[in-house]
């Protein structure tokens, strides 16, 4: 169902989603902080100049900018790293956007996410940004898994008017779904069907759970793979059906286990289905290499979620 | 549009709001037995002229879309800001004694539109530049001439941001719609900004391309023709640096940096109101 759609990187969607936003009449305004170049935002700025604004490399004043934005009527939205946005103006953004009027209206769309920004090594590898964005109250925190879903993701929180953080990516990545597909904020998409347990994943782990569920078929087991894009507020419908229906979970993500998809899945069954859960991410700081090495090096592997299934699975009365 | 100033207060008037905000300003501390006293008395110069003869607002319309903002990002100077919002008439005096209690609008430090008035929030030093950015950048795209004036503390000038914006107002030419005006009282948090860290107002925003009026702030006069002045279209954006006296008007509170964040005693209160109206 996949084959016939092409890899991209999920950052090169971003400039289509403010663009179609613009056609659709929403008053946007972005913003870059001298790294447009790799967020994509400059392509967006050389289609609607007026539009667009480069500040140099001062994301603490961006986003105060942009929540003077957002406070004149203007949707907002802020690029850079996901290792500086939220990092380096994590207080402007729980100060200026969080907290005035229950949030401003201001959209952080942070690439080279998690690891596989590769070479630039650990200062660059953003391994925090899901618990420092989760973190602010207001905010819908979406990591979407190919191009098709970020620019759907850019274009829905647009039409929000709560603030928001979506985290892209830097490599080229498999293409999951056509334009077909609808996003919704909140809602997970099941990928592939399955009994034995859940692989819930996002951004890349997505496309690494179905090639783990793969390997899970080749010996019988039968993985049922859930993208949960929006990691807050949490799909807590999917997740719990997951948990009734497979007994076991397991969550994947390019984050540290503390703070992101697997605590927000986590908290939901211990909530209200306790349930055997098995987590794949990374808690260490990394080191240089190229993107598809880090994944191995940081064991965020096919092989790895499998061996985690088989553990989820073993711990099922 | 009547929302724009036209006839302008005398400085006499100017001075005699000043001193009905200063009183407020003490009493809420007391009635609070918390807040900052030191750094509202210190402005209080700065905000009467600004809201009664320069900012572009109409009390009765505090979301007029093409109103001037007063961004204060010195936030902590609530009892300031709250005090010329009473009495500007954005909301009722009767919410003044309510000042950091269980529900008040009126938080420790301000929530933006927790009350008529309120542009933005503040605590976390350094971000009111920033905003005015924002605000010029809207204006500018939507043809409206509205401007944004903000306070600044000479303390708050630590703050890595405050640089940040500095350097981007005239980079952007928004020097026409962002007036600033720093509040040189010498003293911050932990004692006299000279032992904490000593800035440079001056030299620093010239070097950040800005034109510098310096003043002494508690001459209604100067100041209301310093406000005046930077309003004046320029090749550089315009800050006021007025040199101002912690804690103005009190005996006890004048360049004292315990009453940075203290609340005076009843018998302070009494006394603090008699030398308030005598106009120390």
């Amino acid at each position: 169902m996949t084959s016939t759609i092409p890899a991209a990187a999920t950052r090169e969607a971003y400039p289509f989603g403010l663009i179609q936003l613009v056609e659709e009449g929403v008053d946007v305004v972005a913003i870059d902080a001298d790294l447009s170049v790799s967020t994509m935002g400059y392509q967006f700025g050389e289609k609607y100049p007026d539009r667009w604004h480069t500040v140099g490399v001062a994301e603490q004043n961006m986003v105060g900018i942009a929540a003077g934005l957002a406070a004149s009527g203007k949707v907002a939205f802020i690029a850079s790293f996901a290792a500086f946005l939220p990092g380096r103006c994590y207080d402007q953004l729980r100060t200026s956007v969080a907290q005035p009027r229950g949030g401003m209206n201001v959209k952080c769309v942070a690439s080279h996410g998690g690891v596989t920004v590769g070479e630039d090594g650990m200062s660059a590898q953003a391994i925090e940004d899901l618990a420092l964005a989760t973190s602010l109250i207001p905010f819908d925190v979406i990591v979407p898994a190919d191009f098709e879903e970020t620019k759907q993701a850019v274009v829905a929180v647009g039409k929000t008017t709560r603030p928001a953080y979506v985290r892209t990516g830097r490599p080229k990545i498999a293409g999951l779904y056509d334009s077909s597909y609808r996003f919704e904020i909140g809602k997970s998409s099941q990928l592939q069907a399955g009994t034995d347990v859940t692989l819930i994943a996002c951004g890349v782990m997505v496309d690494v759970s179905l090639k783990a569920a793969a390997l899970l078929a080749n010996e019988g087991v039968s993985a049922r793979v859930v993208n949960m894009a929006t990691i807050k507020p949490i799909d807590r419908a999917a997740v719990l059906a997951a948990a009734r229906e497979t007994g076991a979970i397991v969550t994947a993500e390019e984050h540290q286990t503390h703070g992101g998809l697997g605590t927000a899945v986590a908290r939901v069954l211990a909530e209200e289905l306790p349930t055997p859960i098995a987590f794949v991410g990374v808690d260490r700081y990394g080191t240089s290499g190229k993107w598809d090495e880090l994944l191995g090096y940081f064991h965020l592997t096919p092989e790895r979620v499998a061996q985690a299934a088989r553990e989820a699975i073993a711990r099922k009365r | 549009m009547s929302a724009v100033v036209e006839t302008k207060v005398s400085v006499a008037e100017l001075e005699a709001i000043a001193r009905r905000v200063r009183a407020s300003i003490v009493k809420m501390v007391a009635a609070a037995q918390s807040g900052h006293p030191g750094g509202s008395l210190s402005a209080v110069e700065l905000g009467v002229s600004l809201y009664w003869n320069h900012l572009r607002c109409d009390p009765a319309q505090p979301d007029w879309p093409d109103r001037d903002r007063f961004l204060l990002s010195k936030g902590h100077a609530t009892p300031f800001y709250y005090s010329l919002l009473a009495e500007r008439g954005y909301f009722s005096h009767d919410m003044l004694p309510t000042f950091r209690s269980l529900g008040s609008p009126l938080q420790g430090h301000a929530s933006m539109g927790a009350a008529p008035g309120i542009e933005m929030s503040g605590g976390s030093l350094g971000q009111g530049l920033s905003f005015a950015i924002g605000t010029a950048f809207a204006a500018k795209m939507d043809g409206r001439n509205s401007r944004s004036w903000v306070l600044i503390g000479d303390g708050e000038l630590n703050e890595g941001q405050v640089w940040e914006a500095a350097m981007a107002v005239p980079h952007f030419g928004l020097g026409d719609r962002i007036f600033v005006m720093v509040d040189r009282n010498g003293i911050q948090n932990d004692g006299f900004a000279d032992d904490i860290m000593k800035t440079h107002p001056r030299q620093m925003w010239e070097g950040f391309g800005w034109k510098v009026l310096e003043i002494d702030g508690h001459d209604m006069a100067a100041v209301d023709q310093a406000l005046e002045e930077m309003q004046r279209p320029d090749e550089r954006p315009r800050c006021v640096v007025a040199n101002t006296v912690k804690g103005r008007g009190v005996s006890f509170m004048e360049n004292n940096p315990g009453f940075h964040g203290k609340a005076p005693t009843p018998a302070q209160l009494e006394q603090a109101l008699a030398e308030i109206e005598a106009g120390l």
